[in-house]
């Protein structure tokens, strides 16, 4: 099974809906729901990343009876240190992402910590790929 | 401690309830960094805050978040309201400050996440 949503950039009104459409999937399909917790956790922190940080996205949640991928791609301003951005605190959030609870350079550290394999590619001044997979069992 | 126990102890409001007020809710947290209540690894408990817009909503959503308590009579909004109904998230208020909310509750003996 696979699913398609659009996120729109800067749109912090709406940011976290195609997250909420996966979790309610999820919980329709019985997935336990300490599983669902990690799976929407990281979802959410990127398209959050994605409102917050770039122009707009996609993401692209492919089911499996073992598995779950989901894929978040945006077109944006990209991450030129993918290291640096993965640090616990580093952040380049604007003052009004800060006044909406976020900025703190958590999400991608969590975002790894949710997920079983997290591959993330970027180029500068084009886009961002985040590709999380988390498996249900073992 | 149950929802009806906090609505007693801190005089509140509930805005919206999507839980019984008996309903348990064994842990409290509060923050206003939304970055930090998404790596908290428990589930159903309170998140008391003073930060009001509809990512705290989306936040508890995700994070299989009991109840939000808005200290300080922050306004919630009917768009807060109708995405807490429609992710069964249970929202309080109350008047009191950040401070005195928590410390209100923690003497009653509700116990924090860690
Ligand atoms: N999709 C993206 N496009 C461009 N830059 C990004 C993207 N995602 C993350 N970044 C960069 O990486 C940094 C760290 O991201 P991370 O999610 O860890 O923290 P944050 O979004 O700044 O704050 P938080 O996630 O705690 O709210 C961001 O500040 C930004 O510079
Ligand atoms: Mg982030």
């Amino acid at each position: 099974m696979e699913f398609h949503y659009h996120i729109e950039g800067g749109d912090f009104s709406r940011a976290g809906s195609a997250s909420s459409e996966v979790k309610k999937i999820l919980k329709q399909l019985n997935v336990d729901p300490r599983v669902i917790k990690r799976v929407v956790v990281a979802l959410y922190e990127a398209e959050v990343n994605v409102v917050a940080h770039a122009h707009e996205g996609n993401m692209t949640v492919t089911l499996d009876p073992g598995s779950i991928e989901a894929v978040v791609e945006d077109k944006g301003p990209g991450i030129a240190d993918i290291d640096l951005a993965m640090q616990e605190g580093y952040s380049t959030a604007s003052p009004r992402v800060r006044e909406m609870g976020f900025g703190a350079g958590m999400g991608l550290p969590n975002i790894k910590k949710n997920c079983d394999r997290l591959d993330i590619k970027s180029v500068v001044n084009a886009g961002t790929t985040v590709k999380m997979t988390t498996f249900f069992t073992g | 401690m149950t929802l009806q126990e906090i609505i007693d102890h801190l005089d509140a409001e509930a805005i919206l309830l999507r839980h019984s007020p008996g309903q348990e809710v064994k842990h409290a947290f509060a923050a206003d960094l939304m970055s930090d209540v998404l790596r908290l690894d428990a589930s159903e408990i309170i998140l008391i805050t003073g930060l009001a817009n509809p990512q705290v909503v989306r936040t508890a959503e995700m994070s299989d978040i009991t109840a939000i308590l808005f200290v300080r009579d922050k306004a919630v909004t009917a768009e807060m309201i109708s995405l807490a109904r429609e992710s069964g998230v249970t929202l309080i208020r109350c008047r009191h400050s950040m401070f005195k909310t928590c410390g209100k509750l923690y003497a009653a003996g509700l116990q924090p996440v860690f």
